[in-house]
C-alpha cells in the first residue's frame, strides 16, 4: 500500500520537485553553522553591502549577512511550522475522534467549541497572546519561539478536528467496526486500531495545508512584532527589520519573503501530490 | 427559521463569553499593566499615579474588574483608551467604515475575477488557459500578503515612476493625499495596491474553489438530463451548472471571514491604512488593552453575525435545505 501511494505520489512531477526543494531547504538550514558570519553580531560599518561574492544576498541596516540570516531564520521558521502542525494535528484528531465516535451530548458540546474557534478573529486573539504571554510572571513562557508554536497549534485545531470528525462518522458504521465491536473490542482498541488507520490520508493531507498556513501565521506574527523575538531571526522578523529599510534597500526584504513563498508553494505542492496519491478515486492516465 | 437564528445567536454567547474571560485575564494579569509608561516618566508624580489607577479601578480585584467591564460592554459602552483618553467606542466607530471600504472592495474585485476564472477553467479542463490560471493560482495562494503588500511599495513606488512627472504611480500610505480628504476619486487612488495586495490570495482560492465545484457538478445527474433534453452547452453551464456551484460560495465566504479581515490588518498595517487592523496593531504596541479587547468582540460579533446570515440566506436560496 505504500509503496503504491509512493509510486502515485512521484507520478505528481511538481511534487517530486517540491520534495527535493523542501529537502533542500532544510539541509540548508540545517548546516547554517558552516557560513563564515554569525547571523546576530553586528558590523555597522559593513552596513547595506548590496549582493555580492562574500554577502550573498547582502548586509542589512546593522552590518549582518542577510544570507546567514536567512539560514537560521529557516531552522526557527520550519521547526515552528512542523512542531505547530503535530501538535494541532494531534489535538484536532483527538476532539475530531472522540466528537465523531461517541456523538451525542460530547459531539455537540465539542463542536460548538469548534465552530466558536473557527467563527473567531483569530489573528486578533495570536496578537494579544503573542503581546501578553512572554510578560506573565511564568518562566517557561520567556521562550517566544515555545510561545508561538503553542498559540498557532491552539486556535488552528479546529480545521482537522473537523475533518476527522467527519470520516470517524462514516468509519463507525462501517462493518469492522461493528465486527470488531461484537467481539468485545473495547472503543480506545476501536478508535486506535480499526478506525484511526483509515483516516492518514486526508489527515497527511490536512497536515500539508496546516503547516503551510503555520509557517505563514509565524512568519506574520513576527513580522508584526509579536512573534518571535528579535535577536533571533526568522523569515518573518527579517522581513520586519527589512520594511523600516525598505527605501534605501529593498533587497533585503525581498529574499526572506521569497523564502516564506517557495517553502509554502513547495508545501502546497506536496499536499496536492498527496492528494492525488491518497485519493483511490483518481484515475492515473498512464503516459 | 427564526428560532434556527434566535438558536444560533445563544449559542455563541456562552463561547464568547468564555474566550473573553480568558482574554481579559491574560492582558490584565501581565505585569507593569497600562501605567507603566507613565510610571517611567519623571514628571508624573507618585500621587497622579495612585489618583490614576483609583480613577480607572486598577486596585480592585481582577473579577471585579472584569465584571465591571462585562457589564459595561453589554451596555454598549467599551471603555476608555488609556493611550488617547478617548472612549473606544468612538475610535472603532471611525475606523470602521475605512476597514470595510477595503474589504468590500478586495472582495468585490475577488468577485469580478474568480468566477469568470473558474468557470473558464472549468469549461475547458486542461486547456493552456487552465494550465495557466491553475500555475497562477498556486502562486497567488502561496505568496503571503505582507510580502506581496512590501513588493508591491518597492515596485510602485520606490522603482517606477511616471516619467512625465517623475512622481510615483500610486500612492502607498493613508486614505487620502493630505488636503483631499473625503475625495472619492483620491480615495479610490489610494486603494488600488492594498486592494490588489489583500485580493490576489483571495481570487486564487475561489477561483481553485469555484473550478472543482463546477467540475463536481458537471458530473450530476441534473446536468446530465439537463443535456440529455436538448439544453444549449451555456444554459447547461451558466443555468444549471453555475447556479449550483455559487451557492457552497456563501458559506464558503462565511468560513472566511476571520482570514479575510486577518488579511485586512496585515495590509491596513503596511499601507497605514486607518481601519480596524492598524488600530489594533497600534493598540496592541502600546499595550492599550480597552481597544485590543473592544476591537476583538467588535470583530466576533461582526463575524457571528455575519455567518448567521450567509445560513439563512443559504437555507432561502437552496430549497433543499431545512432549518429545524
Amino acid at each position: 500500500m505504500a509503496r503504491v501511494i509512493l509510486r502515485r505520489f512521484f507520478k505528481h512531477k511538481l511534487a517530486g520537485i517540491a520534495i527535493a526543494v523542501l529537502v533542500f531547504l532544510v539541509f540548508a538550514s540545517a548546516f547554517a553553522f558552516t557560513t563564515p558570519y554569525s547571523p546576530t553580531d553586528q558590523e555597522p560599518t559593513n552596513s547595506f553591502q548590496k549582493s555580492n561574492m562574500d554577502h550573498f544576498f547582502g548586509t542589512d541596516e546593522l552590518g549582518r549577512d542577510v544570507f546567514t540570516r536567512i539560514l537560521y531564520g529557516g531552522r526557527v521558521s520550519l521547526t515552528v511550522g512542523l512542531l505547530s502542525t503535530f501538535l494541532s494535528i494531534a489535538l484536532g484528531v483527538l476532539i475530531g475522534a472522540l466528537s465523531g465516535y461517541f456523538g451525542g451530548g460530547i459531539d455537540s458540546i465539542l463542536m460548538r467549541i469548534t465552530d466558536a474557534f473557527l467563527t473567531f478573529p483569530t489573528i486578533f486573539v495570536l496578537i494579544i497572546l503573542g503581546a501578553f504571554l512572554r510578560e506573565q510572571q511564568v518562566p517557561w513562557l520567556k521562550n517566544s519561539v515555545l510561545i508561538v508554536i503553542i498559540i498557532i497549534a491552539a486556535l488552528s485545531w479546529m480545521w482537522p478536528a473537523r475533518l476527522v470528525r467527519g470520516l470517524f462518522l462514516v468509519l463507525r458504521e462501517r462493518d469492522f467496526v461493528t465486527a470488531s465491536r461484537a467481539l468485545g473490542g473495547s472503543s480506545s482498541h476501536i478508535i486506535i486500531q480499526h478506525v484511526l488507520p483509515n483516516c492518514i490520508g486526508p489527515i497527511v493531507v490536512s497536515g500539508t495545508l496546516q503547516m503551510a498556513s503555520a509557517i505563514i501565521t509565524e512568519s506574520g506574527l513576527s513580522y508584526l512584532g509579536f512573534g518571535v523575538q528579535p535577536p533571533t531571526p526568522t523569515w518573518g522578523s527579517i522581513l520586519a527589520t527589512a520594511q523600516n529599510q525598505v527605501f534605501r534597500a529593498p533587497w533585503i526584504a525581498f529574499y526572506p519573503g521569497l523564502m516564506i513563498f517557495i517553502t509554502v508553494m513547495a508545501i502546497n505542492y506536496i499536499g496536492d501530490g498527496l492528494r492525488d496519491a491518497f485519493d483511490p478515486y483518481v484515475i492515473h492516465i498512464e503516459k | 427559521m427564526t428560532t434556527y437564528a434566535i438558536r444560533r445567536i445563544l449559542q455563541t454567547f456562552p463561547i464568547l463569553f468564555i474566550i473573553s474571560i480568558l482574554l481579559f485575564f491574560l492582558v490584565r494579569s501581565a505585569p507593569g499593566g497600562p501605567l507603566t509608561s507613565a510610571r517611567r516618566n519623571p514628571n508624573v508624580t507618585k500621587e497622579q499615579i495612585q489618583a490614576m489607577e483609583e480613577k480607572l479601578g486598577l486596585n480592585d480585584p481582577l473579577p471585579v474588574q472584569y465584571g465591571r467591564w462585562i457589564g459595561d460592554m453589554l451596555k454598549g459602552n467599551l471603555g476608555q483608551s488609556i493611550k488617547f483618553h478617548r472612549p473606544v467606542n468612538d475610535m472603532i466607530a471611525e475606523r470602521i467604515p475605512n476597514t470595510l471600504t477595503l474589504v468590500g472592495a478586495s472582495f468585490f474585485l475577488t468577485l469580478l475575477l474568480a468566477v469568470p476564472i473558474g468557470i473558464l477553467s472549468a469549461r475547458k479542463p486542461y486547456s493552456l488557459f487552465d494550465y495557466v490560471m491553475t500555475t497562477i493560482t498556486f502562486i497567488g495562494q502561496s505568496i503571503p500578503v505582507y510580502w506581496l503588500g512590501l513588493g508591491l511599495i518597492v515596485i510602485f513606488y520606490v522603482i517606477l515612476k511616471n516619467p512625465f512627472t517623475g512622481l510615483p504611480f500610486f500612492p502607498v500610505g493613508g486614505m487620502n493625499t493630505r488636503g483631499k480628504e473625503g475625495e472619492l476619486l483620491d480615495t479610490l487612488w489610494h486603494l488600488v495596491l492594498p486592494v490588489t495586495a489583500l485580493s490576489l490570495g483571495w481570487i486564487a482560492w475561489y477561483s481553485r474553489f469555484l473550478r472543482s465545484s463546477m467540475m463536481d457538478i458537471l458530473h450530476e445527474d441534473y446536468v446530465r438530463t439537463a443535456r440529455a433534453k436538448g439544453a444549449s452547452s451555456n444554459t447547461v453551464y451558466y443555468k444549471h451548472a453555475l447556479q449550483n456551484a455559487i451557492l457552497p460560495l456563501i458559506t464558503l465566504v462565511a468560513l472566511d471571514l476571520p482570514s479575510l479581515f486577518a488579511g485586512a490588518l496585515f495590509v491596513e498595517t503596511i499601507f497605514s491604512w486607518p481601519g480596524m487592523g492598524r488600530l489594533f496593531w497600534d493598540a496592541a504596541k502600546g499595550r492599550d488593552y480597552p481597544v485590543l479587547l473592544g476591537v476583538v468582540m467588535i470583530t466576533a460579533v461582526l463575524i457571528i453575525f455575519c455567518n448567521i446570515l450567509a445560513d439563512l440566506a443559504y437555507g432561502w436560496l437552496d430549497p433543499r435545505v431545512k432549518y429545524e
